[in-house]
């Protein structure tokens, strides 16, 4: 059976990556027919109706899947292959008793209601037996037209056209639900929540899976980690952040709310019981025990840009004496810089130590776009690379969200030094 | 702070100590909440516990009660005992006190349920 997933027109690089690891998590095997980085959709040839389902139960690119009638590259070959199509098959969704409806959709092309009803009765020769329910049909039918992906350049006729039966949709509405304007506690840095969610379904994030971020901040991509059943747990050397401290991001806004803290986003959507906790902790000195027992680390580690990189260290020379205990009490330990090389390579060797075989990483990767060479990317012999997919953020730099799978195999991280001057390279102005 | 969260957390990384496992904990305020029961989660998390200092961790609470002293043979199945590790684990939380470096004494502070375990820059 063939199967069409219309995708969301953002991030269309995470896409495909997205199907492969539901697909690896949900134990759903792709044959794909028709994949595109570029073009909104993606067709699939599934065993049944259940695999599709499955994977639009989690996936977050996806807006509709439908049963793939029948597709054409004009109107006229269009047309020809659904007339041909085994009506007489799908009689239970045609029936006189089953209220339906057809949904009309159009990319790169604004069409209007009038337009919409021509393309409905240009399908006429659909037997639809039962009554037209707009409020609560009992089956959909999606039809799409696609016309090309340069707005200044639209051809004269579409160049796809599709068509089938609506199996459902995506979840696109959990974007909504996690979205930053209404949420209790944020930060200057707080992840966009459809990237948090495509990071919690490339980490293989599910129901009992145990989720850590070593950079938590106010705990956006946990919040999503959660979404998706996973229990939740943090670490973050910013104290002031953790008991919601800081200053406020939020326009407009002078203090922090009496309220706002880690628990109240969780409280907020429903999710407290996957909420573990948060600890304060530098991440270049783990206080976690050297054992696997996480399922997945997921982090959005500082850059050094909008967020600092400290950890506690200090140039002075303590190895014959400590801090005296009589200041003990109200000292504030001394900061040092952490390279963005450093924190790469604790971050990997962690995740090598603490990931079961299956287990994985995901993690933003800031780069200067001419410098980066995807050879360059960090190392480590028990993680194997298996996505990296690029964000641009301006004509110089862009984010790469990296995954690693754990596999067997023992040692440390190799990161690269030209990769991680990313914060010198920066403030420098380009070469010509 | 849950005792799952307990359970995971060491002091090794301080110079000199070797292990920093387990951690004492000197509490003053515990609170107990009720937290849904997922015994996929609890069943999978039973092998990565150290059970004698969930144990420990717990007595030192008050709150040890009938927690089993060893996790039985066939406790994926065991709903009765998973559900009691469930409590164990997720319900009953650390709020204000110190966790204890066995080894140096060392205090890490607990506030608001937040362990610090920062460190010194003498201590690293």
């Amino acid at each position: 059976m063939l199967f069409l997933f219309w995708c969301a027109n953002e991030h269309q690089q995470f896409r495909l990556a997205e199907f492969e690891s539901l697909a690896d998590l949900l134990d759903v095997t792709l044959v794909w027919v028709f994949k595109s980085e570029e073009y909104p959709w993606v067709v699939l040839d599934m065993a049944s109706e259940q695999e599709a389902v499955k994977i639009i139960s989690r996936s977050v690119s996806v807006k509709y899947c439908l049963h793939l009638w029948a597709e054409g590259d004009n109107f006229q070959d269009f047309h020809n292959n659904l007339k041909t199509f085994p009506f007489q098959e799908q009689s239970k969704w045609l029936s006189e008793d089953i209220s339906f409806k057809v949904h009309v959709e159009s990319f790169n092309k604004r069409i209007n209601g009038e337009e919409k009803l021509e393309k409905i009765e240009s399908l006429s020769y659909i037997p639809f037996l039962g009554p037209v329910s707009l409020s609560n049909p009992q089956s959909v039918f999606g039809y799409f037209e696609f016309h090309g992906l340069d707005p200044n350049n639209i051809p004269a006729e579409p160049l796809k056209l599709l068509f089938g039966r609506l199996i459902g949709e995506g979840q696109r509405e959990k974007i909504t639900k996690l979205s930053i304007k209404k949420r209790k506690f944020i930060g200057n840095t707080t992840m966009d929540p459809q990237l948090s969610l495509l990071m919690a379904n490339l980490g293989k994030v599910d129901a009992g899976r145990i989720v850590l971020d070593p950079f938590v901040g106010t705990g956006s991509l946990l919040v999503a980690a959660a979404e998706f059943g996973g229990h939740v747990l943090g670490g973050d050397i910013d104290y002031l952040t953790l008991h919601a401290r800081t200053r406020p991001s939020r326009v407009g806004q002078k203090i922090r709310a009496e309220d706002e803290s880690m628990l109240a986003n969780f409280e907020q959507y429903g999710l407290t019981s996957q909420y573990l906790g948060v600890i304060a902790g530098d991440a270049s000195q783990s206080p976690w025990r050297e054992q696997a027992w996480l399922d997945c680390v997921i982090t959005d580690p500082p850059y050094g840009i909008r967020e600092g990189t400290t950890r506690v260290g200090t140039s002075k020379d303590y190895s014959n004496q400590a801090i005296p205990e009589e200041y003990l009490e109200k000292h504030i330990p001394e900061k040092v810089a952490y390279t963005l090389h450093q924190l790469l390579t604790d971050l990997l060797n962690f995740s090598a130590r603490s990931l079961h075989v299956g287990g994985r990483l995901v993690y933003w990767l800031p780069v200067i776009r001419q410098n980066y060479q995807p050879d360059r990317v960090p190392a480590h012999p028990g993680l194997r690379l298996v996505a990296d997919l690029e964000q641009v953020l301006s004509s110089h730099t862009s984010r790469r969200l990296l995954v690693m799978e754990r596999v067997e195999g023992e040692g440390l991280a190799t990161v690269s030094k030209e990769l991680t001057l990313f914060r010198e390279q920066f403030y420098l102005p380009l070469a010509a | 702070m849950k005792l799952l969260t307990h359970n995971m957390l060491t002091s090794k990384c301080m110079k000199a100590v070797v292990t920093g496992y387990p951690l004492t904990i000197q509490a003053r305020d515990v609170k107990v909440s009720e937290v849904e029961f997922n015994q996929d989660f609890i069943a999978r998390i039973i092998p990565k516990i150290d059970w004698e200092c969930l144990c420990r961790a717990a007595e030192q609470l008050g709150h040890l009660e009938d927690l089993p002293k060893a996790t039985p043979d066939n406790y994926e199945t065991d709903t009765d005992f998973l559900k009691k590790a469930h409590h164990a684990l997720l319900e009953i939380e650390i709020i204000n006190g110190d966790l204890v470096c066995p080894e140096t004494s060392r205090k890490f502070p607990v506030t608001d349920g937040i362990p610090n375990m920062l460190l010194n820059e003498d201590e690293i």
